[in-house]
């Protein structure tokens, strides 16, 4: 890629400001975290950051959740890798953990189906427009989300 | 002579069939269900149902230190415990900034390439079972045992090891492993020489598999696919060169790319990669420091400083990645573990589709997927 992780950043910033809700984007030290470039954003924000990493060659490399529950919150993790460039990019957006809902990005990244549906397994956290919430790795009748903080088996 | 007419009624032509391949199938080499709808002997859809060997290892991470994590992330991929291993070591050693003695990676590198070539011949053996051809994995596996007892000599197992610990490794390595991993790579050039006369040039092979399940570089950007996959789709993408971890920078070698995008381009992938990895533990044991194999100073338990961390490694598959994410506590708040073989497999449905069944089946055998890398 011709470009700079901070072109690459400020790329994104821009792109997110055109979206009403927008984001944050920074560099941050790959030798600390293991990752090139942070951006915290909106849940309205997410299928614009895809498609802005879709359109620059970056691949899917996983969606996952975290529970933050004295904060109330449940955050959802998106990780891309650009195979030539070597760089991996974090995508973060943080949800009302009583109403955890967010739009999929499995128009834009097909692959972002069965980790959107694992998500959904072990957080509840709702897909919008997500072709197919079924249990995805917990048996087909599961009805709880075992990495919530609150769970008991 | 009956008319066909007679048992086929006009319109059931178009009908198709359910067919479900596994959960208990020999060609899923493992505990996985396809449930396949099928228009005679094409298919119109295939979709993989997993989750049958689940095992919550994320939960189980959040409930145990992280020493005791440590053996679960050998039992992921349990053809490639050292690569999942690495990662998670140096995951802890990023966020609790443990310099690692030089020996240590080393062999950390030694060991690593071993189990790459192991489990390498683990898919030959069992990918040609698939195919029809018997005798393969039995040489296969003669010279996986070879690897098996050298690194049980060391770790104490012979696949679910635990050999590296936080800062090293729990044990150096001896002049019985030294000389047994010398004697293994010169034995194994002749023999891969071998494999290449009988297996790759054999003609039946190659009707098999050239031309079969294409995949385009494109599907594996949009999936997510990396490893043997995204290289036999003609991308240079290997972990150990794009995030480069270890000591990999001080060795030479090369990255085996083909640009077929079919099952016979995977195929070619995984056996140069055996010789590449023979490469580097050459270079390895030459090069091999003098010095501790273990750190000085950490923690018998360790707390690592509030913060999320991620360490990926190429493993045997693909790339595996651990993200921790700390709250300075003694037991992770959570563990996120990316596999290779998940989004590896995510693709098999649009990748399948159209194919003929046992056209399918080499496409899944040449995807080299281990179940519990899957499920987790």
């Amino acid at each position: 890629m011709n470009l700079t992780l901070q072109q690459l950043a400020d790329q994104l910033s821009s792109g997110f400001a055109r979206e009403t809700a927008g984001g944050v984007v920074r560099v941050v030290d790959y030798a600390r975290t293991g990752c090139h470039l942070e951006a915290a954003v909106w849940p309205s924000a997410v299928v614009c950051a895809a498609e802005l990493l879709d359109q620059r060659g970056f691949a899917l490399d996983t969606i996952t959740g975290v529970d933050w529950i004295a904060e109330g919150e449940m955050e959802v993790i998106y990780d891309y890798f650009h195979a030539t460039a070597g760089w991996r990019i974090v995508i973060r957006s943080r949800l009302p953990r009583g109403n955890p809902e967010i739009p999929t990005i499995s128009g834009v990244f097909p692959g972002a189906d069965w980790h959107e549906r694992e998500t959904h397994d072990f957080f509840g956290i709702r897909f919008l427009g997500h072709p197919d919430l079924r249990p995805f790795l917990l048996p087909e009748d599961a009805d709880y989300h075992p990495l919530r903080k609150d769970f008991t088996a | 002579m009956i008319a066909p007419q007679a048992i086929c009624p006009e319109g059931t032509r178009n009908e198709t069939f359910v067919l479900n391949l596994g959960p208990q199938h020999p060609a899923t080499h493992g505990v996985l269900r396809v449930k396949l709808t099928m228009d005679g002997e094409y298919i119109t859809r295939a979709e993989p149902v997993v989750g049958y060997i689940h095992r919550m290892q994320e939960k189980m991470a959040e409930n145990r230190t992280y020493a005791r994590f440590l053996p679960n992330t050998s039992r992921i991929d349990y053809l490639s415990a050292m690569a999942y291993t690495h990662a998670f070591v140096a995951a802890v050693e990023r966020a609790a900034r443990i310099e690692v003695p030089a020996r240590a990676e080393y062999i950390r590198v030694v060991t690593s390439e071993l189990n790459r070539i192991s489990s390498h011949l683990v898919w030959f053996g069992a990918f040609l079972l698939d195919l029809g051809g018997f005798t393969p994995l039995l040489y296969a596996f003669d010279d996986r045992e070879r690897i098996l007892d050298l690194l049980e000599g060391i770790s104490g197992s012979r696949l679910t090891y635990c050999y590296y610990r936080f800062g090293g490794l729990c044990n150096d390595i001896d002049e019985d492993f030294i000389k047994g991993t010398h004697d293994f790579v010169a034995r194994m050039r002749p023999r891969l020489k071998m494999y290449r006369t009988l297996v790759t040039d054999n003609i039946i092979l190659r009707k098999r598999l050239i031309g079969i399940g294409p995949i385009s570089q494109e599907m594996c950007r949009r999936y997510g696919a990396t490893g043997p996959v995204i290289r036999g789709s003609g991308v240079a993408y290997d972990v150990r060169k794009a995030e480069p971890y270890s000591v990999y920078p001080e060795f030479n070698f090369d990255v085996p790319v083909f640009p077929e995008g079919d099952s016979m381009a995977r195929y070619l992938v995984r056996m140069a990669e055996m010789e590449q990895s023979l490469r580097i533990i050459e270079q390895a044991l030459d090069k091999l420091p003098g010095g501790p194999v273990m750190a000085s100073n950490v923690p018998r338990v360790l707390k690592l400083p509030a913060g999320d961390y991620c360490c990926a490694v190429e493993a045997a598959r693909g790339r595996f990645a651990v993200r921790i994410i700390s709250d300075n506590k003694e037991i992770p708040y959570r563990v996120k573990l990316r596999t290779p073989s998940f989004s590896n497999l995510s693709l098999f449905e649009e990748a399948s589709q159209g194919m003929m069944l046992p056209d399918a089946l080499a496409l899944m055998g040449s995807l080299d997927l281990v179940i519990p890398d899957i499920d987790r």
